[in-house]
């Protein structure tokens, strides 16, 4: 189903709006300790602006953007990312994901948490960003073959 | 052999709506799960959580500090899940497209 | 009896919605469409838990310094949010999961009704 649209417009649309709904999802991330928000909906919007151009452009263009062979490893990653967190703070003598053990003295014990919670979050939204896109891919690949 | 399937979902859904008729009653402040204490004096966890999280972690969202401090070990099962779901996808996808080109 | 209803109302339409999905998961013979039914089945019991938590008067569980976080009746229950929102996205997966095994299902026997299916594995 390598079916991409001839028509620039759809083209050229998809490519003004994709950046800035990334955008919209790296805020929706990192502000999400503020307002609604978090790594699951912030990495859900990331997905969205990487299927667009996936959808409206021919595997030429959009490998430019993010390519296929990263998906899997990148959500590797975000699990690593999450894991080593947790595991930082249990070698430094706290608990498993207990973040006020993290190597950050200079701020008070609420604050170490709540950049626990940040790091966590975007180990978070790069896993399900990918992982997301993983599924297109090699679903779209699958009809293939 | 359709009657039987019909019959069986229509009793299904009057069971649920028996079932529903015991519920606490819509945006209701005082039911059991929005109480400060419990039947036996313990804290219940959602007012646990209200009233300690913004103390505990700096983070005004409630949401965010459940999800990513207490009950951080559900999300990192849960992050393990979707990824193996994105593994699953890529080993039952892709198998084929290599033995076909062999 | 109106109090009754007007408090209990939001239930009955989520075994409804309920309902249709374990109708598309019994009676439709495509794979496909018990998957979406799954899918609609997975919204209501979703939407049970969402409605769970409110509480009149309350508002979102977002901390303002002009609303005091001392009473848990100004707040609506954070939990239910909480983990529904670890759902939604398990949910998405398991459809990805899903999808990938019917579009093997098919490229090997070239179906999806369910009584073919049944025979052809015989």
């Amino acid at each position: 189903m390598k079916q991409s649209s001839d028509s620039p417009i759809i083209l050229l649309l998809s490519r003004v709006i994709s950046p800035y709904i990334m955008l919209f999802g790296l805020y929706v991330i990192f502000h999400g300790h503020y307002s609604p928000g978090g790594g699951f909906q912030g990495g859900a919007m990331l997905a969205a602006s990487i299927l667009l151009i996936r959808i409206s452009a021919e595997e030429k263009v959009y490998e430019l953007q993010f390519k296929k062979s990263f998906d899997i490893p990148l959500g590797a990653f975000g699990v690593l990312i999450f894991f080593g967190v947790g595991l930082t703070a249990m070698l430094l003598g706290g608990n498993f994901l207990d973040y006020h053990f993290l190597p950050m003295d200079w701020m008070s014990k609420a604050d170490i948490r709540a950049m626990g919670i940040l790091l966590i979050e975007v180990g978070v939204g790069l896993a399900v960003m990918t992982i997301l896109v993983a599924i297109y891919d090699n679903l779209l690949e699958g009809e293939d073959a | 052999m359709k009657i039987i399937n019909y019959t069986s979902l229509v009793l299904i859904g009057l069971l649920l709506i028996y079932a529903s008729l015991g519920l606490p009653y819509r945006g209701d402040a005082e039911a059991l799960v929005n109480k400060e204490k419990s039947l036996i004096g313990s804290p219940v966890a959602s007012s646990y959580y209200i009233q300690n999280a913004y103390k505990d972690m700096n983070t005004p969202n409630i949401v965010t500090s459940i999800l990513g401090d207490y009950r951080a070990f559900d999300t990192l099962g849960e992050e393990v899940v979707i990824f193996t779901a994105g593994i699953i996808c890529f080993l039952l996808l892709s198998k084929e497209r290599k033995s076909e080109t062999k | 009896m109106l109090d009754f209803i007007a408090g209990h109302y939001d239930y009955w339409f989520i075994i409804l919605l309920l309902i249709i999905g374990l109708y598309g998961m019994i009676m439709k013979k495509n794979l496909v469409k018990k998957l979406i039914g799954m899918t609609i089945f997975q919204a209501a019991i979703i939407l049970f838990y969402i409605s769970g938590a409110i509480k009149a008067d309350a508002t979102v569980p977002i901390l303002s310094d002009s609303i005091p976080n001392s009473q848990p009746e100004n707040y609506i229950n954070p939990l239910p949010h909480a983990l529904m929102l670890t759902a939604i996205v398990v949910g998405v997966a398991t459809v990805g999961v899903a999808f990938a095994l019917l579009i093997q299902i098919y490229k090997r026997y070239n179906t999806l009704n369910e009584q073919e299916l049944i025979e052809r594995m015989k």
